[in-house]
């Protein structure tokens, strides 16, 4: 007797305008079975998951769900139909109480009165197949742990009878005693016949906790297979696939005097006690996991995010804790990681987002010299070869590439010595891509110091001269690039241990 | 035309399939279109009352007060605030001028108690604002309450009469002066409503104050010291606030603590009718100069129909809501 899979997608296809994000992917998962699903950022993980949970429609394709066709329309008919997603970012209400939140939207109802009895059984029966039957159902989940917190979300999928639990980085904000919780549930609902698609960037994990892998890149199957044939090893390879082509121009540059000092620099929560020397002429890269503390360091060094202990140098200025206000006027800029929340004014003209933080010459009085401006950016327009139809054209019609280099304009239009590019080219197309990485190199030839913070391990690779990796909030000592290969910085990056290559 | 929308080309309408120009124009000129509608409606109304000079002077007079403090908001509303406290703010203005007048004072004196007044209600706003960084929404709610009792306080609880030295004819409808068609308060808004408006395109507080709006956190990445812009344009709006409780003081020749209560929604309604977001980025300066000239308009309509105060309640109140409505409509336009 064939007993048919739990979950088979088929062929998946979706583009996002002219992105492939997914090609002819398939899944194919069974019944009871943990199934690790790896792979870079950017490889299509999400998007395959976004179409499992009905929130992203395919273009090509098709889903069956034990046997039967599954083509859910939205998250909701998704859940209903027993595949939940329990995301890294908690969906819970955090002022209602652990039963509320569980039971938001499934209330059992008679005569409009939510059924509590019947609830508190299966509850009751859930949490203690959770392993937690002494977790308080009446407490606000504010109060919670991330892991309680966590359990709840499982309890919701679990009350829902799902039978396809989807876990994107589940241990990604837990602690070492939670993750060893986590895996002994787990292995009990696997035991109870739930499926679990299981989404990391932590491979050791990975190799304890899943039965069957599937290796996604570049929006492609790159392998499928039993967790017990594979080593490591393999699956980086798997992940990289690798073919390097002259996606980095380099462009010769010369090493020169530090410009930018920290010692022992520490923020709120992180980065705890970084030290790092950036010289003119230099670009060097932070490599490490997402929440690592990368973009933190890098805001500490702007002086955005306060800095709780050490300091930052640059040229002759110091700034240490208390210091106030960004390092704009000392010639730091920052390209933030996120273009559309932090980076722009969608809003606004590309004219207004290039000149926004140095209007003062192109005024008097305050006045501002409209010409000037207009002036001012065609030239960066040109020279970064953005593509807008004007200068007055507005940022949220533009393609994230030119979006990107419009916030690139911003840094060079005022100036800046230092630049802290936070994943440059994260979201934007292969070809503004390779625009960016040849800009970067003409900054660093021209005596410009870059600080470039990247999740995609070939463009540090193919781009920097010294490389970090940053792990938990601590920073590594940056090395040459030659020291380093992608494996070494995934090895590193997700367990701070360094082996030289 | 519209000087604030020529300030945000392209910025205010989704892409579609009108050209660029023309969707940008017609955005511009909604208040205006909006008004017009609004007057051929009242013309439609049997008995179909003219509108006279007279009318239009008395209109023009009327929307002097909310017109005033309207172009102050205006600033606010753009960075993505609220100021809730004008009402009062206009009252205990009042109150001062009458005070210092009754002392004997000038009018330049009378008009820099009235700036201070006002000054100094919005540098209280933003120090509650930035430095215990309130939502300007509660802030304002709590000096709405603190402004009315201090003016309560100052006056007695009672109108303040004073000589009022010639500042009547300031808002007289018709002007004493043959060759001034309309009333001097008239000309001193409509020439602050071009100035600030130009202030709004041309000058780095105004491109501050849209980018504070637009999204706060691009300001503090390029270095814009935000909290000091904040108090920048809450102490601008309250210099204007200032300028409409003087004008509130010219019409009654009195400082009256209970007088412009509930003005405050007046004033936000002229600047959401004008073309202004809640949400902040956006607004035009000549937009809430229509905004508030529609609304004085309305009332004077109801009054010269002799519809009794509460039909004209119910109608500027759906004039709001109607307003209000539109700009939240374009906002999911903008997203979509």
């Amino acid at each position: 007797m064939v007993v048919s899979p739990r979950l088979e997608m088929l062929g998946v296809g979706k583009r996002f305008g002219a992105t492939v994000a997914l090609a002819d992917v398939s899944l194919v998962v069974q019944p009871g079975e943990v199934h690790a699903l790896v792979g870079e950022n950017g490889a299509g993980k999400s998007t395959l998951m976004k179409v499992l949970s009905g929130a992203v429609r395919p273009d090509a394709g098709r889903m069956r769900l034990d046997g039967q066709a599954f083509t859910p329309a939205s998250p909701l008919a998704a859940r209903a139909a027993g595949v939940a997603m329990i995301y890294q970012e908690f969906n819970l209400a955090p002022h209602l109480s652990v039963e509320e939140n569980i039971t938001l939207g499934a209330e059992q109802r008679s005569a409009g009165f939510v059924r509590r009895a019947a609830h508190r059984r299966r509850m009751a029966a859930i949490f203690s197949l959770l392993d937690r039957p002494d977790l308080r159902l009446d407490v606000p989940v504010r109060c919670l742990s991330a892991a309680d917190r966590q359990l709840v979300e499982i309890a919701r999928a679990l009350l829902a009878d799902a039978h396809v639990l989807v876990m994107d980085e589940p241990t990604s904000s837990l602690g070492l005693a939670d993750i060893e919780r986590l895996f002994a549930v787990i292995e009990r609902l696997r035991a109870e016949g739930v499926t679990i698609v299981y989404i990391s960037h932590f491979l050791e994990e990975v190799q304890r906790v899943a039965q069957r892998y599937t290796v996604l890149r570049d929006g492609r199957n790159a392998g499928t297979g039993a967790m017990a044939d594979v080593a490591l090893n393999d699956l980086v390879e798997l992940m990289i696939g690798r073919r390097l082509h002259e996606m980095f121009p380099r462009v010769p540059h010369e090493v020169g005097v530090p410009i930018l000092e920290i010692r022992g620099l520490a923020g709120r929560r992180q980065p705890c006690a970084a030290d790092l020397t950036l010289h003119r002429g230099e670009i060097l890269g932070l490599a490490g996991l997402v929440g690592a503390g990368r973009t933190e360091l890098l805001r500490c060094i702007y002086g955005l995010d306060a800095v709780r202990a050490g300091t930052v140098r640059i040229g002759a200025y110091t700034a240490g804790p208390g210091a106030r206000g960004v390092h704009l006027a000392q010639g730091v800029g920052l390209l933030s990681e996120d273009r559309q929340a932090e980076g722009l004014l969608l809003s606004r003209s590309v004219a207004d987002n290039v000149t926004l933080s140095r209007l003062g010459p192109l005024a008097r009085w305050g006045w501002i010299n409209l010409r000037a401006v207009q002036r001012a950016t065609t030239e960066w327009m040109r020279r970064l070869d953005i593509r807008a139809r004007s200068a007055d054209q507005r940022l949220r019609d533009l393609s994230g590439g030119n979006q990107q280099k419009t916030a690139l304009a911003r840094l060079l239009h005022h100036g800046v010595d230092v630049l802290l590019l936070d994943e440059p080219t994260r979201g934007i197309d292969v070809a503004s891509k390779a625009q960016i990485y040849q800009l970067i190199g003409e900054l660093a030839a021209g005596g410009k110091a870059v600080l470039m913070a990247s999740s995609y391990l070939p463009e540090l690779l193919g781009v920097c001269d010294r490389i970090a990796v940053m792990h938990r909030g601590r920073l590594g000592r940056a090395r040459p690039r030659e020291e380093w290969t992608e494996h070494a910085l995934i090895s590193a990056a997700a367990s701070g241990k360094e082996t030289a290559a | 035309m519209n000087t604030g929308a020529a300030l945000a080309p392209l910025s205010r309408l989704p892409g579609g399939r009108a050209s660029p120009g023309r969707r940008v124009l017609l955005t511009a000129l909604a208040p205006f279109l909006g008004l017009l509608v609004v007057i051929a409606l009242f013309y439609a109304i049997p008995p179909h009352p003219w509108v006279s000079l007279l009318d239009l002077q008395t209109v023009a007079v009327h929307t002097v007060i909310v017109g005033i403090a309207a172009m102050g908001m205006t600033f606010i509303i753009i960075s993505g605030g609220i100021d809730l406290s004008v009402g009062s703010a206009i009252a205990l203005t009042s109150v001062a001028v009458a005070l210092a007048l009754k002392q004997g004072w000038g009018v330049p004196a009378a008009v820099v108690v009235a700036l201070g007044t006002g000054a100094l209600c919005g540098f209280y706003n933003s120090v509650l604002i930035t430095l215990l960084r309130l939502p300007p929404f509660i802030a304002t709610l709590g000096t709405l309450g603190f402004y009315r009792g201090l003016a309560k306080w100052i006056s007695g609880s009672m109108p303040v009469s004073a000589p009022a030295q010639g500042l009547g004819l300031w808002v007289r409808p018709a002007p004493v002066q043959e060759w001034l068609p309309l009333a001097p308060a008239v000309w001193l808004m409509l020439a602050l409503g071009v100035f600030l408006a130009a202030v709004l395109r041309y000058t780095i507080l105004g491109r501050y104050t849209f980018a504070i709006g637009s999204n706060e956190a691009t300001a503090r990445l390029c270095g814009i010291r935000v909290p000091r812009m904040k108090v920048y344009i809450y102490v601008l709006a309250g210099l204007l606030t200032g300028l409409a409780g003087l004008m509130q003081f010219a019409r009654l020749t009195q400082g009256d603590p209970t007088v412009a209560i509930g003005v405050e929604l007046d004033v936000i309604a002229a600047v959401v009718i004008g073309g202004g977001s809640l949400s902040g980025g956006q607004g035009s300066m000549l937009g809430t100069l229509a905004g508030a000239f529609l609304m004085a308009f309305l009332r004077n309509r109801c009054t010269v129909l002799g519809w009794p105060n509460f039909v004209q309640e119910m109608i500027v109140g759906h004039i709001i809501i109607i307003a209000v409505a539109i700009d939240q409509w374009r906002a999911r336009r903008v997203e979509r």
